[in-house]
């Protein structure tokens, strides 16, 4: 697939710049006095590289749109390839920060990434939008320099969890995640739910990362209501044809993440995926003006649906954007930058309104969707919508804090069935 | 009991697949005693070529025929320009294998972008097989059928003919098969073609139910290392034994030991090298 | 034979301005923090690798799982911090785990040499890496384990780039001396026996298993300042550090500087670094770059960057001199000499 924009630097303008950027090395300030500079970390190679193009995508397409000039800005991007890893997100964060000196971080993709560089961002003084799920980074360990406007791992599953019972009245479901983190913040979120609303979570099974086979636990499910499986990267593709080449698809209910059904995923399923229930913070048919230009952008640009990922980072942008605009002059100054960010509320983004809770994580709509065939393609069809979701759900925020973070094993599974 | 009826004829399709996967690095490995570090590499650009050629319309059996063909133009190549000058180096192979890999592995997410791509599974052999209260994938077991077919045509093959005779005098005493005039220089470039093709075609059958995406090529690697190790260096009949006992092992390995699932199949690999160092049919090295 | 007084003095001004060099690094980089840190990086590596090079270059083994040894240095000391031990105490206990792992992995592995050598350490590392991954309660899984602080033995604090820097070229500087002193002693010679005359070396009455073992021991003691070095690093460990491609990386520096040889590994170090950290800024194919760079390695210097580029330059050399009008003479008595 061609990418037409396809720089490391991406800056817009002047001939100049690209000139002075394309060295990259200390540049004499004349030339970047005046722009404001975002370092994206994301992962352009090895097995994460699909959910980190599409950052890129994503980020792109808003400043695209936005002619590189964010209130009144300029403003240049820089890209760093982490590789997927913590000691590469942080050696990145390090390029990005004591190299770039930009002046916020949009990033990174995954959980342990971000885990290894909160302590850094923070010392540093450089806010940073994540995109990152781990929990805790806006719950115990909130970070005065993070915000995140895409989700906690379980601010969907909360949902999910809410739905299965009050809508589809499930009683017994089983969970499926990977068996690291990510999945274990995301099985938590929807069985602590599921269960306060009359569920029961029966049966919680953990693959490794890296399964070549999902056949031996896909085997051991058994009798239940509904299967939730919080699957990520490539990994659901491979789990859902083997769930439904098993006969299961016809049998039992599979519902799902955000990550698990994203719409940048849907043209790699097949009808293994039609019908599958799950609950996202972004969805690409969500009908507002943003979101129409968005997706249209996206399709011309790098002809595919947008998602998560994407849409994450878009807003991201529009995040800067309004900080930018708060701030006026004082937008250099990164700890009111930080601030700034905090207090952004926005009306108008592809995932609705958005405004962020004291711990810089968002509040904001949370969507039902059915995978559908149409034609021959696949969409998710939001069903139903949850407006102004908190990561802590309905959950008292003090209580909730008080708790330990989500894991494999807490809230305990006391339902579990052999 | 339809669990462990699942358990158990998964584990014989799994090892179908492992079969394609690792016999043509037993092959490799055992003439040439090259650690043929690409061999994932083959499997993932074979797999991601098959669903290409699929994506035109074209007939599985012949997608999978062609992109096997592919992969033996591009593995003869690299033998035949490179690897032959470091026969007996070790350590120059290793890093040249694990060069292309990197290579591959790049070139894949430049032209098939970081997505997974699942191809259909072909019309003719959908659908399930119902035996006894289990519901099993009929496509899984036409992956058993094929590898079967595979073993046969190779011990034909090696056992045979006249071009087998040429392998096992090979495998066995290399300068002693130049002396009685075989030319070993040719037998190396086309059993490294053969066996880049057995991977690139296992790549597309796999690919149906494994998906191809970034990575694969190293979740693959160590399956087949561990299978040809497992079996026995150059013993086709050990990889094809160790196959089905990887299959056995990892899926009731992961379903009765879930906390061990990360070590199930290493841990069982170390106890064998260090009790039998050669592996289950190895012959002992002198 | 006797060495003129100015080949003596040019065999020791080499290293001298190779430590000056090395020791005025931060200002050849102008102080700046984010190229200081990259030096430091290469150097931690470049530890890793001469660790490693005991094995592949001096013993023939060839090990695909030190990466679990590094990485089970770094646990420890994030585990002993955590515990609420000193840094003191944490990184000997690190330095203990480490041996101790390592005579495992020894005795294990040393059941075979070659590709059972490399299949047993791979599969232990893998079998750390599992661990890690999945003994979550011990050591908080893909999550990692983060350090609140870098050491500040003395009273130095090591928070800051370059402090951080010269601790890093110290230790390095002692890792290559140790390796030159343990290449040029007894023991180095009999390692180098049993690597190419293993027979020959038991018949001459030595334990050749013995002598692998000690070396592995060598190895994993320097693995494992490598760990301390990457754990206060990064400030954080997590199972990556663990996997099979961080195990391979640390080989394909030490085969593409040059197995065998004092600077290979750490010229190897040096290629994978920068092009990892600083060269994926502006090339985005990186990989495949590195790929290329690895075979065009290989087809030009099969023995290695470091040891190859030496035989091109004498080459380079003879031919030139063979060429130039009037040295003839000198060529041939120098050939003599």
């Amino acid at each position: 697939m061609a990418r037409k924009l396809n720089r490391r630097t991406f800056l817009a303008g002047t001939a100049a710049g690209t000139a002075a950027t394309a060295l990259r090395f200390p540049a004499p300030a004349v030339a970047q006095a005046a722009s404001f500079k975002i370092g994206l970390l994301t992962v352009k190679t090895g097995p994460l590289a699909q959910g980190g193009i599409q950052m890129e995508q994503g980020i792109l397409t808003f400043l695209k749109e936005k002619a590189n000039t964010l209130a009144g800005r300029k403003v240049e991007l820089l890209i760093a390839d982490t590789g997927g890893n913590p000691a590469g997100a942080r050696t990145k964060a390090q390029e990005v920060i004591e190299r770039d000196k930009v002046n916020v971080i949009l990033g990174p993709l995954a959980a342990f990434e971000l885990l290894a560089i909160t302590d850094y961002v923070r010392d540093n003084a450089t806010p940073l939008i994540s995109l990152a799920a781990a929990e805790d980074v806006t719950q115990r360990r909130a970070n005065p320099f993070i915000i995140r406007p895409s989700a906690t791992s379980a601010q969907c599953c909360h949902v999910m969890g809410e739905y299965a019972t009050k809508e589809l009245k499930h009683r017994r479901a089983a969970t499926i995640s990977e068996d690291f983190a990510f999945g274990y913040e995301q099985m938590a979120g929807f069985q602590r739910v599921f269960e306060d609303s009359g569920g029961k979570v029966v049966k919680k099974l953990w693959p490794p990362l890296v399964t070549p086979d999902y056949t031996p636990f896909i085997a051991q499910i058994g009798n239940v209501d509904c299967v939730f499986n919080g699957f990520a990267g490539s990994n659901p593709v491979k789990f859902m044809r083997s769930y439904a080449d098993l006969g299961l698809k016809a049998k039992t209910p599979l519902l799902a993440g955000w990550t698990a059904m994203d719409d940048a995923l849907l043209r790699s399923l097949g009808d293994e995926a039609v019908g599958v229930v799950s609950a996202a913070f972004y969805s690409a048919d969500f009908g507002s003006d943003s979101n129409k230009r968005f997706v249209a952008a996206m399709q011309k640009d790098y002809n595919v649906l947008p998602g998560g990922y994407s849409a994450g980072m878009y807003v991201a942008g529009q995040c800067v954007e309004a900080a930018i605009q708060a701030l006026g002059a004082q937008a250099d100054d990164r700890k009111a930058l930080a601030e700034a960010l905090h207090k952004v509320s926005l009306a108008d983004t592809p995932r609705g309104a958005v405004k962020f809770d004291a711990y810089g994580n968002v509040v904001g709509d949370v969507f039902i969707r059915r995978c559908e065939k149409k034609g021959s393609a696949l969409v998710n069809t939001v069903i139903k919508t949850y407006p102004n979701v908190s990561q802590f759900w309905t959950y008292n925020e003090k209580e909730f804090l008080a708790n330990p973070v989500y894991t494999r094993d807490y809230p305990p599974a006391r339902n579990l069935e052999n | 009991m339809s669990l462990w009826l699942t358990l158990a004829v998964n584990s014989v399709a799994l090892g179908g697949l492992l079969f394609l996967l690792s016999s043509g690095f037993s092959l490799i490995f055992g003439l040439m005693r090259i650690p043929n570090l690409m061999h994932g590499s083959f499997f993932m650009l074979g797999a991601y070529l098959g669903v290409a050629l699929l994506a035109r319309g074209i007939n599985f059996w012949i997608a999978a025929l062609a992109s096997a063909a592919a992969m033996a133009l591009i593995g003869g190549l690299i033998e035949r320009v490179l690897l032959r000058r470091l026969e007996g180096q070790v350590l120059p192979q290793v890093l040249l294998t694990l060069g292309f890999a990197f290579i591959i592995a790049d070139v894949c997410l430049m032209l098939w972008t970081g997505d997974p791509w699942q191809p259909a599974t072909p019309d003719h052999l959908r659908g399930a097989v119902q035996v006894a209260g289990l519901y099993f994938p009929l496509y899984r077991l036409v992956v058993v059928a094929v590898a079967v077919a595979i073993a046969i045509a190779l011990w034909l093959l090696v056992d045979w003919t006249r071009l087998g005779a040429m392998i096992r005098a090979g495998v066995d005493d290399a300068p002693i098969a130049r002396v009685v005039g075989i030319r070993v220089s040719q037998l190396f470039t086309l059993v490294f073609a053969l066996g880049a093709a057995l991977a690139g075609f296992g790549g597309v059958m796999g690919a149906p139910y494994l998906s191809v995406y970034p990575g694969l090529d190293f979740e693959m690697l160590p399956l087949a290392l561990i299978v040809v190790i497992l079996g026995g260096v150059g013993s086709l009949l050990g990889a094809l034994v160790g196959s089905f006992l990887i299959g056995f092992l990892y899926n009731f390995g992961t379903a009765l030991l879930p906390d061990l699932a990360y070590v199930i199949l290493f841990l069982p690999m170390v106890l064998i090298l260090v009790l039998r160092p050669q592996g289950l049919f190895g012959k002992v090295t002198t | 034979m006797i060495r003129p007084a100015s080949r003596i003095a040019s065999a020791a001004a080499a290293p001298a301005l190779v430590v000056v060099l090395l020791a005025t690094l931060p200002v050849w980089l102008g102080h700046h923090p984010y190229y200081v840190n990259i030096a430091s990086q290469i150097l931690l590596w470049a530890v890793a690798a001469l660790a490693l090079n005991v094995l592949v270059g001096y013993a023939g083994l060839v090990s695909l799982g030190h990466a679990a040894l590094l990485a089970m240095a770094g646990y420890t000391v994030g585990l002993l911090l955590q515990a609420g031990y000193g840094h003191l105490a944490a990184d000997l206990g690190a330095i203990a785990v480490t041996l101790a792992a390592s005579a495992v992995f020894a005795v294990l592995a040393l059941r075979s040499t070659g590709v059972g050598f490399l299949m047993i350490t791979l599969a232990l590392g893998q079998i750390v890496w599992g661990i890690a991954y999945r003994w979550a309660g011990l050591t908080n899984g893909d999550n990692g384990i983060s350090l609140a602080a870098r050491p500040a033995p003395f009273g130095l604090s090591l928070a800051g780039a370059e402090a951080f820097y010269y601790t890093a070229l110290l230790i390095f500087l002692m890792a290559l001396v140790s390796m030159r002193i343990l290449v040029r002693s007894p023991f180095g010679a009999s390692l180098a026996g049993t690597r190419d005359q293993p027979r020959r070396m038991t018949a001459l009455g030595f334990n050749v298993w013995l002598i692998r073992f000690l070396a592995f021991l060598a190895s994993g003691f320097w693995s494992g300042v490598a760990g301390l070095l990457y754990v206060y690093y990064h400030q954080f460990i997590a199972p990556p550090a663990a996997a099979l491609t961080a195990s391979a990386e640390i080989l394909l520096m030490v085969i593409s500087g040059g197995a065998a040889t004092l600077l290979g590994p750490i010229a190897g170090a040096a290629i994978v670094v920068i092009m990892k950290n600083v060269a994926s800024a502006y090339i985005e194919r990186w990989n495949l770059v590195l790929g290329v760079i690895f075979i065009l390695i290989i087809s030009f210097m099969p023995e290695g960057l470091v040891p190859g580029s030496v035989r091109l330059a004498r080459a380079a050399w003879v031919w030139l001199r063979a060429r130039l009008p009037g040295r003839e003479g000198r060529y041939t008595q120098e050939r003599i000499s």
